[in-house]
């Protein structure tokens, strides 16, 4: 497609994408709409990847806390991908690659505001704790 | 040089706004909105994560969670994304009925879901485990109870987005509107992943 056309929100598209796929306007923002096949292979991952932790948290099937722990969490990680993938249909080239801009953006203040709230606030606990025994609070 | 010449060059501002379609920059902001409650919802995980393991000599996560109700929640929460798609794909065929259904359905699930978490948390305050009894519990309402908040407005939002599509049909407008409902839905969930995760499951293990 190397001409402009309007799709059916009444903008204009000109050559981003090279596809035609019969639904306009796939690929704008998270405003692309997905295929039956992408929702329903979305959905299978995301049971498979909810069920799986858990099981691994219910029936502890795993002897150690730790290791269980980090599979559940890397389960997650999977799992939000996977519903960018087939829900939010996530595009690098959508509205001019903005919406994966403000998206890393995003993730990189949200990684400092949370691991840096947690490393700050656990040697503040280390440090500043009264030494009497009060368990673990 | 001239007057006019200088007129001509020198010029800080476009001579007329160019021309932009109606809607054509709403998703893109919508997005960019997403991402700032995304920002809450970090501050609120953060906070429970540096809260979440005083419990004040009360109850920790393991006395009080029951995964099986969890697992229901996440169940209703993922069935309701997967309907919101449905009605999308319907959208796009231009079936303004069968939208209407499997939003209808949504909702449902999604009034589900909130059902679920008020009994969840009436039965904490019942038993004395109310967000004033520890700050593990007050980081707990606090993160859990936003991400309700959000899925009950999203409610009222698929509601009002239902009524509109009755009326109006499937205007360009309502599909745009639909559009960002369903970034806002399924952004719910996936913070809903993190709830699960980081609240729950790994409160259990605790």
């Amino acid at each position: 497609m190397s001409i402009a056309h309007h799709d059916r929100y009444g903008r204009e598209h000109v050559v981003e994408h090279g596809h035609d796929d019969g639904h306009g306007d796939h690929g704008h923002g998270g405003a692309a709409h997905g295929t039956l096949a992408g929702y329903l292979t979305g959905f299978i991952l995301s049971v498979i990847l909810t069920a799986v932790p858990f099981w691994l948290v219910m029936d502890m099937p795993l002897p150690d806390a730790q290791t269980t722990g980090f599979i559940v969490v890397a389960l997650a990680v999977v799992q939000i991908v996977v519903h960018m993938v087939y829900f939010l249909h996530m595009d690098p080239r959508s509205e001019g690659g903005w919406i994966m801009t403000s998206l890393v953006f995003t993730l990189i203040v949200v990684v400092i505001a949370i691991s840096g709230s947690l490393w700050v606030m656990y040697h503040l606990n280390t440090n500043m704790m009264p030494t009497h025994d009060m368990g673990v609070l | 040089m001239t007057h006019a010449a200088t007129e001509e060059e020198v010029r800080f501002h476009l001579a007329e706004e160019p021309h932009h379609p109606e809607g054509s920059s709403t998703m893109l902001g919508f997005w960019i909105y997403l991402m700032s409650d995304c920002l809450i919802f970090a501050i609120l995980f953060a906070t429970y994560g540096v809260l979440g393991g005083n419990y004040a000599a009360g109850p920790a996560p393991r006395d009080l969670f029951e995964l099986d109700l969890v697992a229901v929640n996440t169940t209703m929460l993922l069935l309701s994304s997967i309907t919101y798609g449905f009605a999308m794909l319907e959208m796009v065929k231009g079936r303004t009925r069968m939208t209407l259904f499997w939003l209808a359905v949504t909702g449902l699930f999604g009034a589900a879901f909130i059902g679920i978490e008020l009994y969840e948390f009436t039965h904490f305050i019942h038993i004395g485990a109310g967000p004033q009894r520890s700050g593990f519990l007050s980081a707990f309402f606090t993160l859990v109870g936003t991400h309700g908040l959000h899925v009950t407005f999203g409610i009222v939002w698929l509601v009002t987005l239902m009524v509109q599509v009755r009326r109006q049909g499937l205007i360009e407008a309502n599909q745009r509107r639909l559009m960002c409902l369903s970034l806002f839905w399924h952004f719910l969930d996936v913070i809903w992943i993190g709830v699960f995760t980081f609240v729950y499951l790994l409160g259990m293990l605790r």
